[in-house]
């Protein structure tokens, strides 16, 4: 995709990762290698999204992405996929605490009006934290 | 990179001809019309005479044009300027508009019910027609004043303006229209369409931004919203923007002259664009009316993908557009008049607006057509909104 000094309504990272996302999901048959699975948000407010995660040694090691919204709400799952997976894969723990703040920090700030649209992204990574965990819960059982 | 400019909805550039027409106005012919010497009266003539060239347009007496600053103001002037004559004399009335009007008709309406007018806001059908029988139902003893647009902005969709300005003077009440986005395209003919008030404004016919007017009928009494030096017959004080006003007239008088002719180019470069759209992109919605339709207006929704990351992406390209999806509203609300045709709020989220323009290509349009080819698959596939079994279909 071809880069252009036009102005721009947000960030340079946010730009930068809605024109370039990070692990999203190129194929629905990665889905099998993937252990924990979040889906947050709704058609009504126009923001959906879907996380799926790979978990080893209690560390995220891998994950895949898939957003319906706009370039911020792209641009802050991207973003989260970047946070998880640097440094060989972000701790559990951690990834508990994650914030909406700490997705939008890195994107070098949103408009007001979009914040919702971060806050989604540490509410799908719980949602996939919790699908994993409560999925190793049943296999110990 | 060349920008390929499709929101000529939201405001037009000026025209080579108009802004040759108003420059004289700035500091050569630059007196004020209420002075009474030379500089000035000269001033009140070339104003005179623009007013007479929109009156042979409106096909209405030139003392019935009022210049404001803007299409909005307009509005607010005919709207709350019969409110405020009925709040004179301690009474309240009632109003009635639809759903698909402009925020500068729907919020003016909504202030005013906080003033204790009551307001009834009419259906439209699943392509923006206003629903005439509901209108004739909603008209009360005490209904002041019917306010339905032209043309609507966002799908371009032409109301019966006839019929309702008999339904409405059957019923003795008054009629407004806010003729912004139709003034470039169709007949603002005002005895023919027999409207009592009506709006246009600059901004959107390649003229100024903040230039405006309003036609009032002679025989209709409002209030100022303004006060002052009792300018435009006491109905807008301020000193007169004459470059504005020469600019205007220039405007609409080119506007007149091409319109048969550009009206025709554009509907097929749209039907073009329309049918292209359908071709090479799967699971698309054409929004509005077919037929009743402005010119230049083609509104459509893609499934699965949400209208800030197309028009974003488009931006990219140098393509401007505008979309009805909240995320770039102000409101986190899509678009009302899209939800008001009932289309749900996926596809509201996922609606495009190209408004083409005097200067729009079919080259340009291609251009933007071959980028939608990639931009809307590729969002596709990033989207938890899109059946990825689609693309195998």
């Amino acid at each position: 995709m071809k880069l252009e000094g036009n102005d721009w309504f947000y960030s340079k990272e946010v730009k930068k990762h809605f024109i370039k996302p990070f692990k999203f999901l190129k194929n629905e048959l990665e889905v099998e290698k993937f252990d924990g699975y979040g889906k947050v948000g709704n058609m009504k407010c126009g923001d959906m999204m879907e996380l799926w995660i790979k978990v080893k040694n209690e560390k995220i090691k891998d994950v895949r992405w898939r957003t319906f919204g706009c370039a911020s709400a792209i641009a802050s799952t991207s973003m989260l996929a970047k946070m998880l997976t640097e440094k060989g894969g972000m701790e559990l723990t951690k990834a508990l605490t994650l914030s909406g703040k700490d997705i939008m920090d890195r994107l070098g700030g949103l408009p007001a009006i979009k914040i919702h649209c971060s806050v989604l992204g540490d509410e799908a990574l719980r949602a996939a934290i919790k699908n994993y965990l409560d999925k190793k819960d049943t296999v110990k059982k | 990179m060349k920008s390929i400019y499709l929101d000529n909805g939201s405001t037009t550039p000026l025209r080579k001809e108009v802004l040759k027409s108003a420059l004289p106005f700035f500091s050569k012919i630059y007196g004020n019309p209420s002075s009474f010497h030379s500089t000035g009266l000269i001033a009140k003539k070339e104003m005179q005479k623009s007013r007479e060239k929109i009156a042979k347009i409106l096909n209405c007496d030139p003392n019935e044009i009022i210049f404001t600053g803007s299409g909005t103001e307009s509005i607010n002037l005919a709207i709350k300027g019969i409110a405020f004559r009925e709040l004179l004399k301690g009474k309240r009335g009632h109003f009635i508009t639809q759903k698909t009007e402009h925020d500068a008709v729907l919020e003016t309406f909504k202030w005013l019910e906080k003033l204790g007018f009551s307001v009834s806001y009419i259906n439209v059908n699943e392509n923006g027609i206003v629903n005439l029988e509901e209108l004739k139902n909603a008209i009360r003893k005490d209904t002041l004043l019917v306010s339905i647009m032209y043309a609507n902005n966002e799908i371009g969709t032409i109301q019966p303006l006839k019929e309702i300005a008999e339904i409405c003077h059957k019923a003795k009440t008054i009629f407004h229209t806010d003729a912004c986005q139709g003034a470039e395209y169709l007949d603002i003919d005002t005895k023919k369409l027999g409207v009592d008030l009506l709006t246009i404004n600059g901004s959107k016919i390649y003229s100024f931004k903040g230039s405006g007017l309003l036609f009032k009928k002679k025989e209709i009494n409002i209030e100022p919203l303004i006060h002052g030096g009792h300018q435009e017959k006491n109905l807008r004080s301020g000193t007169e923007n004459l470059a504005a006003i020469v600019a205007l007239a220039k405007a609409l008088e080119i506007a007149q002259k091409e319109k048969r002719i550009e009206s025709k180019r554009l509907i097929k470069l749209r039907e073009y664009m329309i049918s292209q759209i359908e071709k090479k992109i799967k699971k698309v919605k054409i929004n509005g009316d077919i037929k009743s339709r402005l010119p230049n207006n083609v509104n459509v929704s893609f499934y699965g993908v949400e209208g800030e990351s197309i028009l974003l992406r488009l931006n990219e390209y140098g393509i401007r557009a505008s979309t009805g999806s909240a995320c770039s509203s102000l409101n986190l609300e899509p678009s009302h008049v899209l939800l008001a045709t009932g289309i749900g709020h996926e596809l509201a989220h996922g609606s495009i607006r190209f408004t083409l323009g005097k200067y729009t290509t079919k080259k340009e349009i291609d251009f933007t057509i071959k980028k939608l080819e990639n931009i809307i698959p590729f969002l596709r596939k990033l989207s938890s909104a899109w059946d990825q079994k689609e693309e195998i279909k």
